[in-house]
């Protein structure tokens, strides 16, 4: 049929459109599969999206989705209420799938197979989707480019010598590339919404407690956040719904119910009260282009009916900092567990105990997961915590107090996503803290634990997505949703011209 | 060891601190999952990825442990804190699946409570200055004093080690170690006493409180063979009169109240020994050998570990609201020395008695059970009855080596004897007859006392008959004793008994010997 012969052309459609087809039974969701895999056969060579397929696991899904389909069955009569039923969807390599490996892009874990499901994995797949595999990152998600991967970087599919950004850099060139209409990443600092930026897909960071953690390998357990990447804001909307709520294996899930959010989705904008956050705007090395686009949005919303104004976030300048010493401390606890005692890489040979976990370790991590180890034990350490963790926890406050002065005035705070646009491969691995830089104006959401989405509107001069971020309260995606699907509408951001598309004719 | 803990306690005065870890068994499952709490079984089988440390889980906080352990802090004096959290203790070690440990920190759920412990005669020869003013309370056969509780609070137990091919399972000359997580996350509920204890026996007092109280409360099954209560002593010595401390050392793996006494009584000494040869004591940790009965080096605490501590970012602080902790108050069940109290005030028993029997809840449990069946006669017979628990059952049980539980007496049988003997049914010598049969048999004492045809005689009638007959017998014995040869009167007792085969009420008797003899 037509679909099998061009993959790419299923595969750039939204995820409520392909379901909206399998639930028609004008293709099949094996057929949706073949097309997966067939578009990932002719691109992933050069984007290396992909750790691992999970073939089984979506042919399994598709095949018994088909089945209840012939049967009758149909969404919320025999099959989940959800429109999602049939989209195929792809996960970062940090979250636990049953039947597949979870390797965090690590040698440590890189034979290690999940013994549980994620959470959220589970609750996007119990909505009825497909799920065709894991997807790259930077090792532990301690990254802005997915270089850091121990399995090779991936690359951009608007210009494969550049990086896909990261630490979810796969789940973002996933969707960038056609490979899946929605994957999920996480986000600590920055790492759902930056490579959202660099990919130029929409990509959301919830508040901190709307989705459940458990399954997703900690990074920071204070700052770390799952949420969806996607093509349209709806897609984005529908994937959320289904991952959000209290979950009983995550004590810092929250009871607070989850909205619909699809009402958000075309309402209007007028009330709207829309911050343009103008110290973010003078951030030297701020890339002209990037800042012109924040300033267009801003227009653009005012015209559509929002009332714009302009506030500061003043504190947000020691973000960087605080990150820097409360992500380190954290992940140097979370990491301890990886010693090759119970699961993953032993190094052979060892001596004694100390001998096993020294060079387990040391043969398992990669350069930035033995720094960001030994940063968050130095800060920890008797002497310095007092001067280290316990004042970048009262950077948080700070930062925590910063937003919610803005959020007394207004529902939004409009900002660059990153400073620049993607940047070339191996420009920025020899310098980690011009690296860290690319993650200052994402890393104060997650300090301050609200929510933020990065939305793609146009290229650059260079042919490179750009876009903006919507910084909203807590618990309000609903509100970031519904101006990020106003300005969806007015820019129609040109998903199918990505070059990469071309590989896969 | 030449000298004695006698001798060396007169040159120093020991300086000791307890820590003692409870695992919560009544919570039936572990503390940040829902894996079931249990000893033994098959190594690695009530495991999950939460509790193995699998990449990505969780922990989720048992609130029935939580509120188990503020019963706890209610039950010892503690202040319960009303924000409290947990930390991250970070170390590397096999046992622990996630290399840190979640316990707590600056922010303990209990702090500042007490505990009075009692010493009997038996330890009261190792507190020294007890005849000090203020030092402590003396009491009707040695003291009381008070100790002081720094905090309790709640972490995950850790995995079992197994070294092989050692000495023992420990880890010198072991060529290679198993791990068993099934202890791993169990909730341990911490107690680190202050450095108020002054003798091995007032540390074992202390212990055995508080075992008490963690019984009484339905906490823990409180073994300390099996290491549901685990006890490290911190253990000092300085001069007498001296108010600076001196270096510590700790000890670890006393399995038993006795071991938990010898240990510190053996370390006292030791350490006695090194300062007045003019060592210094090494701090550090040290093992106690059962066995050999000697401590011994475990390691050093100079390089001492930098445990990390920071808040645990997976669970948020906890808030109590005044309604969480007075439900919890509500909870709280008669403790030992309110019992304790009540036994004196109520059944009027002397404290010794009282003691004894509060301090062991089946034997209390029996105690009451048995006075609720003395009935109108409770005012009279609680007493007695206390007696013959206290002395006879006790005894009994111990000659046998076996547990109350174990015991056929029941409450009711031992309250039925207490009447029978008081009613003069049977003589006293009759009613340890009828217990011994009753210990041997479980049988009922009216039971036994008509199967032995043990009913003692009192009718008057019958026992004068029988008197006047041996006095007719025996016309000499009768003109001795009259002619003033009164010891005979054991004779004509023992006659009268030997004729109602032992069932003479000997109070009678010896009225109608005294008419028929002396009249």
């Amino acid at each position: 049929m037509a679909v099998a012969a061009n993959p790419q052309d299923l595969m750039f459609k939204p995820a409520t459109e392909i379901s909206r087809l399998v639930c028609a039974r004008e293709v099949s969701a094996r057929e949706v599969v073949d097309a997966a895999y067939a578009h990932a056969d002719a691109c992933d060579a050069q984007v290396h999206a992909y750790n691992q397929r999970s073939d089984a696991l979506a042919y399994a899904a598709a095949d018994e989705l088909d089945k209840k389909l012939a049967a009758g069955d149909k969404p919320g009569d025999g099959l989940p209420d959800s429109a999602l039923v049939g989209a195929p969807v792809a996960f970062k390599d940090n979250m636990n799938l049953q039947g597949t490996r979870t390797t965090c892009s690590s040698r440590i874990l890189s034979n290690y197979e999940s013994a549980y499901d994620c959470t959220a994995v589970r609750r996007l797949l119990d909505a009825g989707t497909l799920p065709l595999g894991k997807l790259n990152m930077d090792e532990f998600a301690f990254g802005s480019s997915t270089e850091n991967s121990a399995f090779g970087p991936t690359h951009n599919p608007w210009d494969l010598a550049r990086v896909p950004g990261g630490s979810s850099g796969g789940s973002a060139a996933a969707v960038a590339a056609g490979l899946a209409p929605i994957t999920l990443g996480s986000d600590t600092g920055g790492s759902i919404r930056q490579p959202g930026a660099c990919c130029g897909v929409v990509a959301l960071k919830p508040t901190y407690g709307r989705v459940s953690r458990y399954g997703c390998v900690a990074f920071a357990s204070s700052l770390d956040q799952i949420g969806p990447f996607a093509r349209t804001v709806r897609d984005a909307a529908l994937a959320l719904q289904v991952i959000s709520g209290k979950d009983r294996y995550d004590a810092t899930s929250v009871e607070a119910p989850v909205p619909d959010y699809s009402q958000a989705l075309g309402a209007d904008l007028k009330g709207l009260r829309v911050a343009v956050a103008t110290d973010f705007l003078e951030l030297e090395g701020l890339d002209p282009e990037v800042k012109a686009d924040v300033l267009d949005a801003a227009e653009r919303l005012t015209r559509m009916g929002a009332e714009v104004g302009e506030a500061t976030l003043p504190s947000t300048q020691y973000g960087l900092a605080a990150y820097y010493i409360v992500g380190p401390a954290e992940a140097s606890g979370n990491l301890a567990r990886f010693d090759g005692i119970r699961y993953g890489l032993r190094a052979q040979d060892a001596t004694d105990v100390l001998d096993l976990y020294m060079r387990s370790r040391a043969e398992g991590f990669g350069p930035e997961t033995i720094r960001r180890v030994m940063i968050g034990t130095y800060v920890l350490s008797a002497g310095y915590y007092d001067a280290y963790y316990a004042r970048a926890q009262k950077a948080r406050t700070v930062i925590k107090q910063d937003f919610d002065r803005v959020f007394a005035d207004y529902d939004l705070i409009l900002t660059p996503t990153a400073p620049t646009p993607a940047f070339k491969l191996g420009e920025k691995t020899t310098d980690p803290l011009s690296m860290y830089l690319s993650d200052v104006f994402t890393i104060p959401v997650n300090l301050a634990g609200n929510t933020a989405l990065h939305l793609p509107t146009k290229l650059s001069a260079a042919g490179l997505p750009l876009g903006v971020q919507l910084i909203g309260n807590y618990f309000d995606e609903a509100n970031v949703f519904r101006a990020a699907s106003a300005l969806e509408q007015d820019y129609q951001f040109p998903y199918q011209t990505v070059p990469v598309n071309v590989l896969g004719a | 060891m030449r000298k004695t803990l006698e001798e060396v306690m007169r040159t120093w005065e020991p300086v000791i601190g307890l820590e003692i870890h409870t695992e919560i068994t009544a919570t039936r499952t572990k503390m940040f999952c829902g894996c079931e709490t249990a000893h033994g079984g098959e190594p690695n089988t009530r495991v999950c990825p939460v509790c193995l440390g699998m990449p990505g889980a969780l922990p989720v906080p048992n609130e029935a442990a939580i509120e188990w352990t503020v019963l706890a802090g209610l039950a010892t004096g503690c202040e319960i804190e009303r924000v409290s959290q947990f930390h991250r203790k970070n170390y590397f070690y096999p046992d622990m699946p996630k290399n840190y440990q979640i316990s707590q920190y600056d922010r303990p759920f209990c702090k500042e409570g007490q505990l009075t412990i009692e010493v009997g005669k038996e330890g009261i020869a190792q507190r020294l200055d007890r005849d000090q003013p203020g030092v402590v309370t003396p009491t009707e056969d040695g003291y009381e004093t008070r100790i002081g509780i720094t905090r309790i609070h709640l972490e995950e137990d850790t995995g079992k080690m197994v070294h092989v091919g050692g000495s023992e399972g420990r880890i010198a000359g072991a060529t290679h170690s198993l791990v068993d997580y099934n202890r791993a996350g169990t909730p341990l509920m911490e107690l680190v006493s202050e450095p108020d204890i002054r003798t091995p026996e007032e540390a074992r007092r202390f212990v055995q409180k508080l075992r008490l109280i963690w019984l009484t409360l339905g906490i823990s099954d409180g073994n300390l063979e099996s290491g549901s209560m685990r006890v490290d002593a911190n253990i000092s010595l300085r001069p007498r009169g001296q108010a600076e401390l001196g270096i510590r050392a700790e000890v670890k793996n006393m399995n038993s109240f006795k071991s938990l006494h010898d240990a510190v009584a053996y370390e006292i000494v030791r350490q006695a020994e090194i300062l007045e040869s003019g060592g210094a004591v090494a701090q550090e940790t040290r093992h106690w050998d059962a066995g050999r009965k000697v401590t011994s080096s475990l390691r050093s605490k100079e390089e001492a570990n930098d445990y990390r501590y920071f808040p645990e970012p997976d669970m948020v602080p906890f808030e109590f609201s005044d309604e969480f902790v007075a439900s919890v108050v509500a909870r709280l069940p008669e403790l030992p020395d309110a019992r304790k109290e009540r036994f004196c005030a109520d059944y009027g028993l002397p404290a010794s008695d009282a003691a004894i029997l509060s301090e062991d809840l089946e034997l209390c449990a029996f105690y009451e059970e048995a006075a609720g069946a003395l009935g109108a006669k409770l005012d009279t017979l609680a007493k007695p009855l206390a007696n013959l628990i206290v002395n006879d059952l006790i005894g009994a049980l111990n000659a046998a080596g076996q547990e109350l539980s174990a015991s056929k007496v029941t409450p009711a049988g031992a309250a039925a004897l207490v009447m029978l003997a008081d009613e003069g049914a049977i003589s006293g010598k009759q009613a340890k007859e009828v217990f011994a049969d009753m210990i041997e048999t479980g049988a009922d004492p009216a039971e036994i006392i008509e199967s032995r045809g043990l009913k003692q005689v009192s009718d008057t009638g019958e026992l004068a008959a029988v008197i006047d007959a041996i006095c007719e017998a025996n016309p000499d014995k009768v003109e001795q004793y009259r002619s003033g040869k009164t010891g005979l009167r054991g004779f004509f007792v023992g006659q009268v008994m030997r004729e109602t085969h032992g069932q003479a009420n000997p109070q009678v008797v010896n009225e109608l010997l005294g008419e028929k003899l002396d009249g």
